[in-house]
């Protein structure tokens, strides 16, 4: 593997020594002019690139409040300072929160305020310079917008809205990260983060169909395209590609079939995940969102539920409304839009599916919150009902299932270490570093409770500790999908499964 | 970056993936195999002669379920699974198996 230490475990959970420059390295690649002109950003370094981030910075000054509020408020009282899991993991300051926030606030202090304008050094006010520049690209890739400081602080500073304007302006000037900026090209042009084309969108499906129906006996669909359909399930592309991801997808099929509906998925939506989020751009952002709202129209369809991806549930259920509503044409008597966990929920809930909960007996579960889930969404009619809905299913499908520390779920999550558009492997040595928190609770249930597996309901979660739970001496598959579980255990009426078991029950009557 | 074979220069990205695909021959994916520290037997020329049939056809690699079904019916059932594959290509049988291919790195939330 690569050339870093994977963290230890930490004896004692205080704030580490302070180990100054430790990650001055890391940065992502930059994005190629080709993929920085679709966006509508310049290809490269602008010539008067000072000017133009300073104008740039003023200009999101006046279009967010919040930003300004944000950036004025710190009174370094220091209670963020150890609730970055990247600031655990590399020591390094300039990942604590506020010294995160204050890259950008040093250089909004010298330009925007009268103190930093006549007596900057009093305020710590910097100019832009390259260097600093530089430091914006590094660090503000080195935080995955999880907006776990923001809990802890007293004034409720989001250091994310802070990184997205940090990466907004960088891309204004002609910096942007390659990761980013090449996918949010790829849904422009082929319609999902991943370059899936409709053709290998549509064989991917028939030959999981295959295999579903040689495993139940059912022909379980995964319709494409369908017109008239009553809902369009709208899920991230690495759920029709990666492990454990596309056993989720088949989870969903299963729920849906044995709900008898009428569902599809979409080649002109064919990712729920959304990009434009990540680096800030308010117009990527709305351009990406589009496409469902495109594809719900076409369709015909009267309800949209989500897939399980974070960050794409957090800007479906916070942000959709302005980007791309009004839902006028859905059907209302469901929440719009609905997450697959409300959705199977529901069914549960009303006795509408039945299990055979021994089918998951091999594994101990627990259940990683995922950051946008957890803090920046709601599921169903109750407060906290994102952390409850997902583990309600879980434990409707599972005989046996643990906590981690309390400290590190719910509102407290920790991130998997590769969200907000750091799940790129020239940032693997930052991944690594930033799941240690996470790997520690972990480790823990592992210890005290022979925890075999952990589940998530987000894509990127799910890639990030398929690829980090090695480095910390955990097999890989430890990760799965909830609607895995929910697959496995699902009783499907007419299957191959169901039929046996009545067999047998009618043997032992007799 | 790029990579010299027979006195000939042919350009990679910063990963080292080809970036023109149609550079790619039998020579260079040695090369490429090199690179990672791995030896081209037969069934790594299995998995690559695959996922470039696949790409031929679809212009994007095959999900993981695809790519280790085919392996299963091109060298026995109980090949036909990931961890397999991971030993085969211990870096992930998307992306390293698709360096040594010549194709482009599959990225997204995988
Ligand atoms: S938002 Fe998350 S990653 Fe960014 S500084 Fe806060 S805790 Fe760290
Ligand atoms: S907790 Fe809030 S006010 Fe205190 S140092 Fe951190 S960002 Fe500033």
């Amino acid at each position: 593997m690569a050339d870093f230490d994977t963290p230890e475990y930490r004896k004692y959970r205080d704030i580490p020594k302070l180990e100054e420059g430790t990650m001055s390295d890391s940065a992502p690649f930059i994005a190629k002019p080709v993929f920085q002109g679709p966006l509508g950003f310049p290809g490269e370094l602008v010539e008067n690139w000072q000017e133009v981030a300073i104008d740039k910075m003023g200009d999101l000054l006046g279009k967010y409040r919040g930003l300004q509020v944000y950036l004025d408020s710190c009174v370094k009282c220091g209670a963020c300072t150890d609730k970055c899991h990247y600031f655990i993991g590399t020591k390094d300051p300039k990942n604590m929160p506020v010294g995160r926030q204050d890259l950008l606030r040093s250089v909004y202090r010298r330009y925007f305020t009268f103190a930093g304008k006549y007596f900057p050094k009093l305020v710590g006010a910097k100019d832009l310079t390259k260097e600093v520049l530089d430091d914006w690209y590094s660090y503000f890739h080195q935080c995955s917008q999880c907006r776990r400081c923001s809990v802890y602080c007293p004034y409720g500073i989001d250091t994310a809205e802070i990184s997205m304007a940090a990466r907004e302006i960088l891309d204004t000037v002609g910096i942007g990260q390659k990761y980013c900026n090449e996918i949010i090209g790829k849904v422009y042009t082929i319609g999902n983060n991943l370059g899936l084309p409709k053709r290998a969108l549509r064989d991917t499906l028939l030959d999981l169909e295959e295999e579903i129906e040689e495993e139940t006996g059912l022909p379980i669909k995964l319709p494409l395209d369908v017109k008239g359909a009553d809902i369009l399930l709208v899920t991230p592309s690495a759920d029709f590609f990666a492990e454990p991801h596309i056993d989720g997808l088949i989870g969903y099929a299963k729920v849906f079939h044995e709900a008898g509906v009428n569902w599809t998925l979409s080649s002109h939506a064919s990712e729920a995940g959304n990009f434009g989020m990540f680096i800030g751009s308010y117009e990527n952002m709305q351009d990406v969102a589009m496409r469902v709202r495109q594809a719900a129209e076409d369709l015909g369809v009267k309800r949209i539920v989500h897939g399980e991806c974070g960050h794409a549930w957090r800007i479906a259920y916070s942000f959709w409304n302005t980007l791309i509503g009004p839902w006028d044409f859905l059907d209302q008597n469901y929440p719009i839009p609905q997450h697959i966990c409300e959705y199977t929920w529901d069914l549960i809930e009303n006795n509408k599916l039945n299990f055979d909960k021994s089918e998951n007996d091999h594994r101990v579960m627990t259940f990683h919150d995922s950051c946008n889930v957890a803090r920046a969404t709601r599921m169903g009619d109750k407060p906290g009902g994102q952390f409850e809905i997902p583990r309600n299913v879980i434990k409707a499908v599972c005989n046996h299932y643990y906590e981690m520390d309390p400290e590190t779920t719910k509102e407290g999550t920790y991130c998997c270490g590769g969200g907000g558009g750091l799940l790129t492997d020239d940032l693997m040595e930052i991944r690594v570093k930033g799941a240690l928190p996470r790997m520690e609770a972990l480790n823990e249930v592992v210890e005290d409770h022979g925890v075999t597996n952990m589940a998530a309901i987000c894509a990127i979660c799910k890639s990030q500790f398929s690829k980090v739970l090695p480095y910390y001496k955990m097999p890989m598959d430890m990760i799965v999908s909830v609607h895995q579980l929910v697959g496995d255990a699902l009783i499907l009426t007419g299957s191959k499964e169901a039929l046996e078991a009545l067999e047998a029950a009618e043997s032992s009557e007799e | 970056m790029a990579i010299e074979i027979g006195g000939k220069s042919i350009e990679t990205d910063e990963e080292g993936y080809l970036v023109d695909l149609s550079d790619w021959t039998e020579e260079i994916a040695l090369e490429l195999a090199k690179s990672e520290s791995l030896e081209m037997d037969e069934p790594r020329w299995e998995v690559v002669n695959f996922l470039r049939e696949y790409y031929d056809e679809y212009q994007i690699a095959p999900a993981v379920r695809v790519l280790t079904k085919a392996i299963g019916k091109k060298l026995g059932k109980d090949k036909g699974n990931s961890k397999y594959l991971y030993e085969l290509f211990p870096y992930g049988p998307g992306k390293q198996a698709c360096k040594i291919a010549g194709l482009p790195k599959p990225t997204g939330c995988i």
